[in-house]
């Protein structure tokens, strides 16, 4: 599903490398949490496996392929295959929840049956059955993550990349989209998920991959959140 | 892609961006009114130059039988076969002289129709009612007086013009006020472009949420940047369609109606409906792929894809 080959990333202007000689392996069907402090190279990580940068040296392949020999065009067609949710749950304000979760469908030109009946479908799934026409700002940020969720998981994308979706919320409504994240994981889709988040890591007992300075420090199976801030 | 999403897009745009887009359509407006006012100046000088100009510096025009009744040079009466012979002759042996040309009576008709076609005056012209002539290429344009002295008042000669001299001071005039439209439009189409990268520039910054969220969930660059670049060449197009209403109310006033210039100035041969209207399309084509293409370009620098 991804696999990193000795793969660095230097910023231009920047001498420290924002990763360094990565290699590692994510299986179909693994659930993955991505832990490090602040610019350990977490963000990086997640930034090279959406080819939202380009690695300097080593190779990153996802979902079979070597995104360095992606050319650019093409880009989108991995994307497709890929659900990204973020802290701030990127939510467009003047659209309905209904329109927000449609709206990735549109882009990609899906046909409006095939929306209108998804839709409902992935809300329903994610536990908003029949909120389609409430605006974003009137749900808690829960139901909002919940929102971007459904969004990310509507095209039924193989692999889902969460950047610390917990973030912003609190622990009881974290451990909401933990299950909503986990009930996912077990329908076949692989979740790679960076996080700062102790208790969730320690609870769930998945595999971790711990970064530090750019270096992979750790990479342990049914792991720990293991280190103090 | 579906078409009613993406135009809900533009219009959503558009009406942002209410401003700049309307001093888009005006800087449009202006620099493509002036582009299409400056092709049909040049028509007009092409038009006016008639079949002679551009071949030669004098003409000899000599007497026909109306011209024996009517003008005081031709008292003597129309033009003889000697009298031509004489002239002919004459005009070989000058050295100023580089080539000659005869005109019949047929053949100034027939050029005469070519650039007169379509007035009234022409319809009622008969063959015999033009002069025959010799036109003269001079090897230094300069010369004319050498021609014009030998020529003038001799028997059955009506007249020696200097067609060029007649026209150019016109000509210089029309042609000034073409390079200082083409200059005003280069100017304005400057700052219409610099008009459509802001725009584009502001708008791809005000959605850039939008955008990101479309990158995210795998939406081509194409259909991405397709709502910015239609915006532009909608703003471009009505811009057009506003130089193409100047051009032809420009017309209609200038020469028809209001100055009435083809009724004050019915000597002069001016440009027909279909100089005007075969510009049109050429304008609206440009109004259409110039800002689409400066906003193509604009979106490489500010808006990722």
């Amino acid at each position: 599903m991804i696999r990193f080959d000795n793969v660095s990333k230097v910023y231009p202007k920047q001498t420290r490398p924002a990763l360094r000689d990565v290699s590692l392996e994510v299986e179909k069907g693994e659930f993955v949490f991505l832990v490090g402090s602040s610019g350990s190279g977490k963000s990086t990580f997640l930034r090279l496996i959406l080819r939202e940068e380009r690695c300097s040296h080593g190779q990153v392949h996802v979902l079979g392929k070597d995104l360095a020999r992606v050319s650019n065009w093409k880009v989108p067609q991995i994307r497709r295959q890929l659900g990204t949710v973020f802290q701030d749950f990127r939510l467009l304000p003047n659209k309905t929840v209904g329109e927000n979760v449609a709206f990735a469908q549109e882009v990609i030109g899906k046909s409006r049956g095939e929306i209108r009946k998804s839709v409902p479908q992935v809300l329903d799934l994610v536990g908003l059955g029949g909120k389609e026409d409430r605006m974003p700002g009137e749900l808690s940020g829960g139901e909002q993550q919940r929102v971007a969720i459904a969004r990310a998981f509507v095209n039924r994308p193989k692999l889902l990349i969460c950047d610390e979706p917990t973030g912003n919320l609190d622990p009881q409504t974290s451990v909401g989209i933990m299950k909503l994240l986990d009930r996912i994981n077990r329908t076949g889709t692989t979740v790679v998920m960076a996080t700062h988040d102790q208790n969730i890591v320690d609870q769930m007992r998945k595999r971790v991959i711990e970064l530090e300075k750019g270096r992979l420090v750790r990479d342990q199976a049914r792991g720990v959140y293991g280190y103090q801030h | 892609m579906r078409a009613q999403f993406v135009l809900s897009e533009i219009g959503v745009g558009l009406r942002r961006n209410l401003t700049m887009t309307f001093a888009v359509i005006v800087s449009v407006a202006l620099s493509l009114a002036l582009f299409g006012g400056s092709l049909l100046m040049s028509d007009q000088v092409n038009t006016m130059k008639g079949y002679w100009y551009d071949k030669v510096n004098v003409s000899v025009f000599l007497c026909n039988k109306s011209d024996a009744e009517s003008d005081p040079n031709c008292a003597k009466g129309a033009v003889t076969e000697d009298q031509k012979k004489e002239i002919r002759a004459d005009l070989g042996k000058m050295t100023v002289v580089d080539k000659v040309t005869y005109e019949s009576q047929d053949q100034a008709y027939k050029h005469y129709k070519e650039q007169f076609g379509d007035s009234p005056l022409a319809a009622s012209l008969t063959p015999d009612q033009m002069q025959e002539s010799y036109r003269i290429k001079l090897k230094d344009p300069e010369k004319y007086e050498v021609v014009a002295t030998a020529f003038d008042g001799r028997d059955g000669v009506q007249s020696v013009q200097d067609q060029k001299g007649i026209l150019d001071n016109l000509f210089g005039l029309l042609n000034g006020m073409n390079w200082a439209a083409r200059a005003v439009m280069a100017l304005m189409l400057v700052v219409a472009l610099m008009l459509i990268v802001n725009t584009v520039r502001v708008s791809a910054f005000s959605r850039r949420r939008e955008t990101g969220i479309m990158r995210l969930v795998g939406a081509s660059g194409f259909y991405i940047q397709a709502p910015f670049i239609m915006e532009a060449a909608v703003a471009g197009l009505i811009g057009g369609a506003v130089a193409c209403g100047f051009l032809v109310v420009a017309r209609y006033f200038i020469i028809d109606h209001g100055l009435a210039l083809s009724e004050k100035l019915n000597l002069i041969n001016f440009i027909g409906w279909d100089a005007v209207l075969t510009k049109l399309p050429l304008i609206l084509a440009t109004s259409l792929l110039m800002p689409a293409l400066a906003a193509f370009f604009a979106l490489r620098k500010y808006l990722k894809v």
